[in-house]
């Protein structure tokens, strides 16, 4: 309203509106498999208090969440378990890699352990760290948010090409191992 | 290795504790097995915490069977059972970690194998070592006769290869791309 009590306007695209609301309201699905959870539950509780960027709304169902914390290590057996879990997001949906393990097999190059959740669905941010500090993870999640403002993230190159979620992964082999 | 340095146990020193016990122990599985055991490694003479008796393949249930039922023995749990693999010929050993509940002993029997020989399942000694049996499969590729399901336990089912063989690569993992499929055989 203005002033003197006529009724003013102001337009933009609803694409940046949109991209606004998405971004400043991420609801984390906490997908902790080992000692990153404990780092991520410090970064959501009140010291650090993960609340002040708005992703306190901690879902535990992936049908209401915008963004999985893989937060620790993944192995084999599990991968197929985090496949199903970001299948089941709604679009946009975006992933956070939460420490050395999950982005990279860490100091687990072994058999059952996967290297790098990338290699199963595809990662918008990988945090450093074995674990990653708590100021570590809130930098990422404003790197993120930045990234989802100049639309840069997988889940949004592929709705603006109009192309669907990647399905399936396919079978990989590593370090010598055998075919299967 | 000086074999004179005390191995520190969490139970205290078992030599002190247990040393008479298994000296007694000792000679009475020399005297009823002599020819079935290979070696017997006692921790006076090899850097061990507990005494280790070495079996042929024939008699290891039979010895087993002997340790468990015994008064003098009573080796009724079977802590731990497993495998290694040697690289040596013969290649694999079952290792046995056995306790006393009621009197806190504790022992250790190997078998020898070669590779790709059977192995004599003991599932009628203690039937939890059915599982113990199906891990050691998995992960070593020792097959055991007349074991009633002897199926990958933690692996899964596609996995090529035994992981915890010395010549598997130690980076080598092999991912797949859905959950392994319910087996039809439990289905029905």
């Amino acid at each position: 309203m203005a002033k003197d009590g006529h009724a003013s306007f102001l337009t933009t695209r609803l694409e940046p509106f949109i991209n606004w609301g998405q971004r400043h309201a991420m609801w984390p699905l906490p997908f902790g498999t080992s000692c990153c959870g404990i780092e991520m539950m410090a970064t959501l509780c009140s010291d650090y208090d993960m609340a002040r960027f708005g992703s306190e709304a901690i879902r535990f169902s992936p049908r209401q969440a915008d963004l999985i914390i893989c937060a620790g290590i993944v192995n084999s057996k599990m991968s197929p378990i985090l496949k199903t879990v970001y299948d089941q997001m709604s679009e946009p949906k975006w992933v956070m890699s939460f420490g050395a393990c999950a982005s990279s097999g860490g100091v687990f190059p072994v058999y059952s352990v996967t290297q790098g959740i990338d290699n199963i669905i595809p990662v918008d941010i990988y945090i450093p760290g074995c674990p990653p500090s708590p100021d570590a993870v809130l930098y990422g999640l404003l790197e993120l948010r930045e990234r989802i403002k100049r639309g840069e993230t997988h889940s949004q190159r592929r709705i603006r090409e109009n192309q669907p979620a990647p399905m399936e992964y396919s079978s990989i082999t590593r370090g010598g191992a055998p075919q299967p | 290795m000086n074999v004179s340095t005390k191995i520190p146990t969490n139970g205290g020193w078992w030599l002190d504790k247990y040393g008479e016990a298994w000296k007694q122990q000792i000679e009475a599985v020399k005297s009823k097995f002599g020819g079935a055991l290979e070696e017997v490694r006692d921790p006076w003479t090899y850097p061990t915490d507990v005494p280790i008796i070495y079996v042929k393949k024939d008699s290891l249930i039979q010895l087993l069977e002997f340790l468990k039922t015994d008064p003098a023995f009573a080796y009724s749990y079977l802590a731990d059972y497993t495998a290694t693999d040697e690289e040596v010929s013969p290649r694999f050993e079952l290792v046995f970690n056995l306790y006393a509940m009621d009197r806190g002993h504790r022992i250790r029997v190997k078998c020898r194998l070669e590779e790709g020989e059977e192995a004599p399942t003991c599932i009628s000694v203690w039937p939890g070592a059915d599982w113990a049996e199906r891990e050691i499969f998995d992960m070593f590729g020792v097959r055991f006769t007349d074991h009633p399901n002897l199926r990958r336990i933690l692996m899964d089912y596609r996995w090529v290869g035994y992981p915890l063989r010395k010549d598997y690569p130690i980076d080598g993992f092999q991912l797949f791309p859905d959950a392994e499929a319910p087996d039809p055989e439990r289905l029905k």
